[in-house]
């Protein structure tokens, strides 16, 4: 109980973040931009991909949120091992859910898109398999946090499975992808969207696009972890 | 003559394939045109400013209840 009551006054890192709103506008403006000028800009006329390639703001953008926040996770938990504090886990786990939550939303949609560009809604593309399994690894680290009662332990193990499912995630998404060969751009002996296909007016919404995207993710993990801690505090 | 007409034919002739398959990328042109991309993007920017509405709302009841626990 002594460890709940502390809580409340120690400084969260997060929680200067969740009170003050300049960003939260940020974000609003930015995505309501992304739609409007998403939708409306001209983009390359590129063979296989027409229109689609108007999923550069969205999907790509779901890769770039749960990256972001699995790296907040990381950071949190590597934290909590050196101080034990209570907070840190509970920023950790909540940025690994929200991060998860972005991770699906980002296979789904790849999913619908290969259908209609690839011609199959799964094809055995190394960066969709990399995918799917780091996904599969951040649900075993869900698993592993409801296995275990004790708070301390499930704050240690958690953390330490955590470094491990970020690495698999560095070398399923980042490293594993640029050995072989994907239908990906940027892979392989694909070239990357930057060097043909993302031209100077696609940037102007790209880059928009992923920091409000980012944003949100950031956003909802400050509301659960503020909820997160209230469960905590109250000891339900 | 004829040889040479021939190969200018040719010539213009790849010119005019190279030319269709540049314009033959199919493109919602025809959409943006009668205006009806507007449309779409008119229910999305609904949506997505519902959703934003749904969060601050819940961001905000999260303060109410911060202030109320700290009392």
């Amino acid at each position: 109980m002594t460890m709940n009551t502390e809580i409340t006054k120690t400084q969260s890192p997060f929680r200067d973040l969740g009170k003050r709103n300049w960003w939260k506008i940020l974000c609003v403006l930015f995505l309501i931009y992304t739609v409007i000028a998403g939708f409306l800009i001209d983009v390359p006329h590129l063979p296989i991909l027409h229109e689609t390639i108007r999923n550069q703001f969205f999907h790509v953008c779901m890769w770039f949120a749960m990256i972001t926040l699995l790296t907040t996770s990381l950071v949190f938990s590597i934290r909590y091992l050196s101080n034990q504090k209570l907070e840190h886990d509970i920023i950790a786990s909540e940025a690994a859910n929200t991060g998860i939550f972005f991770g699906i939303l980002g296979l789904i949609t790849g999913s619908i898109w290969a259908r209609f560009t690839w011609g199959s809604w799964w094809t055995n593309d190394v960066k969709l398999n990399g995918a799917a399994i780091t996904m599969l690894t951040y649900f075993a680290y869900i698993v592993l946090r409801n296995a275990i009662t004790d708070e301390q332990k499930r704050g240690k193990v958690s953390a330490v499975y955590n470094v491990f499912a970020y690495v698999m995630m560095l070398v399923f998404i980042l490293i594993y992808p640029r050995l072989s060969d994907s239908l990906h751009p940027g892979n392989g002996g694909n070239p990357g969207f930057s060097k043909y296909d993302l031209d100077n007016t696609m940037r102007m919404v790209f880059y928009p696009a992923f920091i409000g995207w980012t944003l949100l993710g950031v956003w909802i993990m400050t509301i659960r972890i503020r909820i997160q801690k209230i469960k905590t505090n109250l000891d339900i | 003559m004829k040889q040479l007409l021939s190969i200018a034919y040719c010539l213009l002739s790849a010119s005019i394939v190279f030319a269709q398959t540049a314009n033959s990328i199919e493109m919602a042109d025809q959409l943006r045109s009668s205006g009806k991309i507007y449309v779409v993007v008119g229910v999305l920017t609904t949506i997505l400013v519902g959703l934003i509405i749904f969060l601050i709302m819940i961001d905000r009841k999260v303060s109410d209840i911060e202030k109320k626990i700290n009392k």
